[in-house]
């Protein structure tokens, strides 16, 4: 279960061939790209800077896509985030899942997404035309996590 | 001694990325810990006492209020999370 933390930019077209070719019972791959918006709360966006916490980071994310794993009926998931400045439209974060259907594929790309947004520590500044802030925690990210703890929403074949 | 790291928006208030710190007693707490931390001055105090919203962890695993520190810990306190 791969999991990278880094500066540099990644090609999502590698990284889904990769996968692709990694076994023949894969029946679907679902991504999810995470990009830098050129506005937030009303102010434009010139860029972004984006902090972690080496060696919790990646293991925050690691127990995240072990949880997906024993949960649904995938075969392999990969997070990708980048740290560092980036500028509007740069590429944040990938998260890809492989399994022999789309459905489990999908459930778990969302949870993982869902969980690495509450859970795994990464602080985003971001530099306006009014200067720089730190951004606040969003209620709604936490709420869409806490839904994955209702049985209606597991997704299961 | 146990190794105090401060990230994001907290390192920029404290002024501080991380500090050194002698365990007073034995079964010294995160919830202790921050209530010694926020005695240290105004900023100290918002970030640390009532209703603070940090997280803490320890040895990169989260920690809860009543988690114990012992010798040769990393602790980390951190604002909630932004990622993604």
């Amino acid at each position: 279960m791969p999991v990278r933390v880094q500066t540099e930019d990644f090609d999502t077209g590698v990284e889904i061939n990769r996968m692709r070719h990694s076994r023949m019972d894969t029946g679907a791959i679902v991504s999810f790209v995470g990009l830098v918006r050129d506005t937030n709360h009303g102010s434009d966006v010139t860029a972004m800077t984006l902090e972690h916490y080496p060696g919790m980071t990646e293991r925050a994310l690691e127990e995240i896509v072990a949880q997906a794993k024993e949960r649904w009926d995938i075969f392999d998931a990969l997070v990708i985030h980048r740290v560092g400045t980036l500028k509007p439209m740069d590429q944040i974060v990938l998260v890809a899942v492989s399994g022999a259907h789309r459905g489990e594929a999908f459930a778990a790309c969302e949870f993982i997404m869902d969980y690495l947004k509450t859970e795994a520590p990464f602080w985003k500044k971001e530099q306006t035309s009014a200067g720089e802030r730190w951004v606040e925690a969003r209620s709604s990210d936490e709420v869409a996590r806490e839904r994955w703890n209702s049985d209606i929403n597991t997704y299961k074949q | 001694m146990i190794k105090i790291l401060y990230f994001a928006r907290l390192k920029e208030s404290l002024g501080k990325a991380s500090e050194e710190f002698e365990l007073p007693y034995q079964n010294f707490t995160i919830a202790s810990l921050m209530t010694l931390l926020s005695s240290r001055g105004e900023t100290w105090g918002r970030e640390f006492g009532q209703g603070s919203t940090l997280r803490a962890a320890i040895n990169y695993d989260v920690a809860r209020e009543e988690s114990i520190l012992k010798d040769g810990d990393e602790v980390a306190f951190f604002p909630p999370v932004t990622g993604g």
